[in-house]
This record gives C-alpha cells, structure tokens and sequence, in this order.
C-alpha cells in the first residue's frame, strides 16, 4: 500500500508479538492486493493469469464487497478502470477493520490503528476520548479541525492541490468549484473509508450523499478553502 | 435622474462582478510548495507514565516488506508526525520549466512541472493525475440548506492522530521536490 502505518495501544497487556502480528496482516494484505507489485494476486488477475475458480477467499470477499458498495453509491464507488481491477479504494478500510478486530479479540479495547491516514479509534486514551485531527489539505502541517471520537472509523479521501487544471467536462469555459478532500465519520472504518471514496467522487454532491447516510457525518473542503458540514458533525467536534 | 440611478446599478453590478470574478480565480496553492518530506517515519516518545505500554511503529511497504515497529515497554508514546520541514521562501530557483519525476500515487502516478519565473515559482502544472478521480461528475448547484459552510482554519489544540488523504499528496511533493531540485541545480 505504500503508506505509514502507526498503531498505538494504551491496554497495558500489549506485547510486541501482538503488533508484529498485526503488521504482518498489513504486508500480507500488500502482496495480496498491491496493483503495483507484480507477483501480487490482483496482478495477477489483471495480466490474466487467474480464473475465478482460483481466487483466494480474500480476494473472493474484496470484490463481492466492491460490487455492493458499487450498488449502495449510485455507481461512483467502481473498482474497474480501463479494463483493469484496483480494489484499493475498498482494501484500506477492510484491513484496518480486520487488524482493529484482531486487537479487540486479543483483548484490547484502547487502541487506533491508523493507515495512511484512515484511522480507526477504539475506546479511550488516558480516560479521554481520542483527539482526531482532520489535516489541512493545503498546509500538511495544520489541522483544520479536531474531534474527539470512541470506537469510530474516520478516513479521508482526496489530494491536495487539486481544482486549479482541472474543469468540468460538460462546461469547459468554467473552472470547477471543485472538492479538495472529504472526511467521513462513520460507525467503523470500513464504511466509513468506502463512502469516503465514492463520495469524493461525487464531487461537489458528494456531502449530501453523507448526510442521507444513518450514522455517518462528513466535512468537505473545496477549493476556494471553504469547508462544508453535514448537520451532524458538530457533536464529535471539540471545543477547547 | 433615473438614467444617473441606471448608471449607478450598472457600474455597482460591475463592481460587484469584478470582486466576484476575482475571488472565484484564487487559487489554492500550498503556503509551503517546497515542503521537503520524509513519510513514513513514525517516532516513540516517552514519557514517565508507569503501566502503559505501547507501540508505534511503521511500514512502508512499497519500500520493502519487513515493517519495523519499535515498542517502549515503560512509556505512553503519541507522535506520530511525519516529519517535516517547512523551508522558508528564501530559496531562488533558476527560471526555467521544470518537470517532475513521475511518483506513485497509489491510485495511480502523479508528475507535476514546476514553472520558475523570477527566481519564484510561477506554476505547477500536472502532467499527469489518476484518472478515476478526474472522472466526469454532474455537478449538482443547489446546495442542501442544512448545510452550513464555514472557511476552514487552523486549530492549535493537540491531537492523537491526523486523517487526511496522503496518497496522492506524497506523490505530489516528491514529483515537486524532483523538479525543484532540478531548478536549484
């Protein structure tokens, strides 16, 4: 996946064996599913070199879950480009899901687990809940907003600098008011990674999608550094 | 005086469409384009709290397979800042156009080229972006009411982890650095 990842858990029974084995899930996943290590299942099915008969059950459940994802998002959460398959969009928030369950079955319940910036939280550091800052798209050292959430999922989706070449196909003399990142709390980060995605490719629509989805709440920043909420985020934001 | 208050709403909606033309042709350039990076490193930090234990560690694969994760068996670590360094806006580059390397994006590659003029960068230009996110989107103009906008601001209070969309921004400073690189040079 070609991303940091940082695992922090406060549960005083932790040991290194336990995070050894979670970041062995995180490589094992990357040999699986990197579109750009070529000895990788999915390069494999790309090139040709796989039926479906012989698909791992991983890879089986991947795309199964990219399919109804597709249906659930009006077609904007697709896996196919050009004739090839990158599940990446959906595998980010599956594996954090599964390396957070693999923490909660050894018996932990205070820990995040944090992907290239999608991050699950679970329980309480200190007694407080965690403190989640969404970054500043245009100035990576800030952040625009800060969160106190337990037992969420919050991912991002998005670039920085995006909008100043970028126009809209159907109306070319107008520069698009176009999105630059959007981040999408939800009741895990599985579903919350997988909105996240298709919503940041609804564009300017893409906030509204949030706010018709029970249970998740979303804050977009567009261009112009203007960030818009959904009617629900207020509550996870902290106020000094 | 009815032409003298025709005249006045003309030039005020002149005025007024002047302002807005501006404001909708800022562009939204990084305060720092020259942010040199080094991702993921992830630091321990420890600090006197007797019976936590923690790890942080951090992987990055595409660089090699083995992750390194390091654990303080007496300390309550929470760093886990990329680090990086905002060089000021002192350096001059030699003008010229400069193209980046091609840097992976995960979603698909990113090369920008960096337009120097006057010692300054002028322009970044991409040359090339992941496709699907480009995809043609109907834009829907009417904005949901129960939305409420703000414009964003920076917040100083401490945090525990940041969310935000690293991919294809990592990529873009390393495609950026490389064309900076070649304009200092």
């Amino acid at each position: 996946m070609g991303m940091p990842i940082t695992i922090e858990v406060i549960d005083a029974a932790i040991t290194q064996d336990e995070i050894d084995r979670v970041f062995a899930y995180f490589v094992s996943v990357d040999e699986r599913f990197s579109t750009y290590k070529s000895t990788s299942e999915i390069s494999k099915i790309n090139r040709g070199e796989l039926s479906p008969a012989d698909y791992s059950e991983d890879m089986q459940t991947i795309l199964a879950l990219s399919k109804q994802t597709k249906e659930e998002t009006e077609g904007y959460f697709d896996i196919q480009h050009d004739g090839q398959c990158d599940p990446s969009g959906i595998v980010k928030g599956w594996a954090i899901q599964n390396a957070a369950n693999m923490l909660k079955a050894g018996g932990f319940r205070n820990f995040y687990v944090d992907a290239g910036g999608d991050v699950q939280v679970s329980g309480y550091k200190d007694g407080n809940l965690w403190k989640v800052g969404i970054r500043n798209p245009f100035n990576r050292s800030e952040n625009v907003k800060v969160l106190a959430l337990t037992n969420r999922g919050i991912a991002t989706s998005g670039t920085a600098i995006r909008g100043q070449h970028i126009y809209d196909p159907h109306n070319h003399d107008m520069q698009l008011l176009d999105i630059v990142s959007i981040t999408v709390i939800g009741p895990n980060i599985y579903d919350a990674d997988r909105f996240a995605t298709a919503a940041f490719a609804m564009g300017k629509k893409g906030i509204q999608f949030i706010e018709k989805l029970a249970g998740f709440e979303g804050y977009m920043i567009d261009a112009q550094a203007r960030a818009t909420l959904t009617s629900g985020l207020e509550r996870y934001v902290l106020h000094k | 005086m009815k032409k003298f208050t025709v005249a006045i709403l003309i030039i005020g909606a002149f005025i007024f469409y002047s302002l807005l033309y501006n404001h909708s042709n800022a562009v939204a350039l990084p305060n720092n384009p020259t942010v040199s990076n080094s991702s993921s490193s992830s630091s321990t930090r420890s600090s006197a709290n007797g019976n936590a234990q923690d790890s942080n560690g951090s992987n990055d694969s595409s660089d090699s397979n083995d992750s390194n994760s390091s654990s303080d068996s007496n300390g309550s670590s929470n760093s886990n800042s990329s680090s990086n360094s905002n060089s000021s806006s002192n350096i001059t580059y030699k003008d010229g156009s400069y193209t980046g390397s091609v840097a992976d994006a995960q979603w698909g590659n990113i090369q920008v080229k960096a337009i120097i003029q006057g010692g300054k960068i002028k322009d970044v230009q991409f040359l090339q972006f992941p496709n699907e996110r480009n995809r043609s989107v109907r834009i829907n103009e009417s904005a949901d009411p129960q939305l409420t906008q703000e414009a964003i601001q920076a917040q100083s209070a401490q945090v525990d982890v940041v969310s935000g969309a690293t991919d294809s921004s990592e990529a873009f400073i390393q495609s950026l650095s490389d064309a900076l690189a070649q304009a200092k040079a």
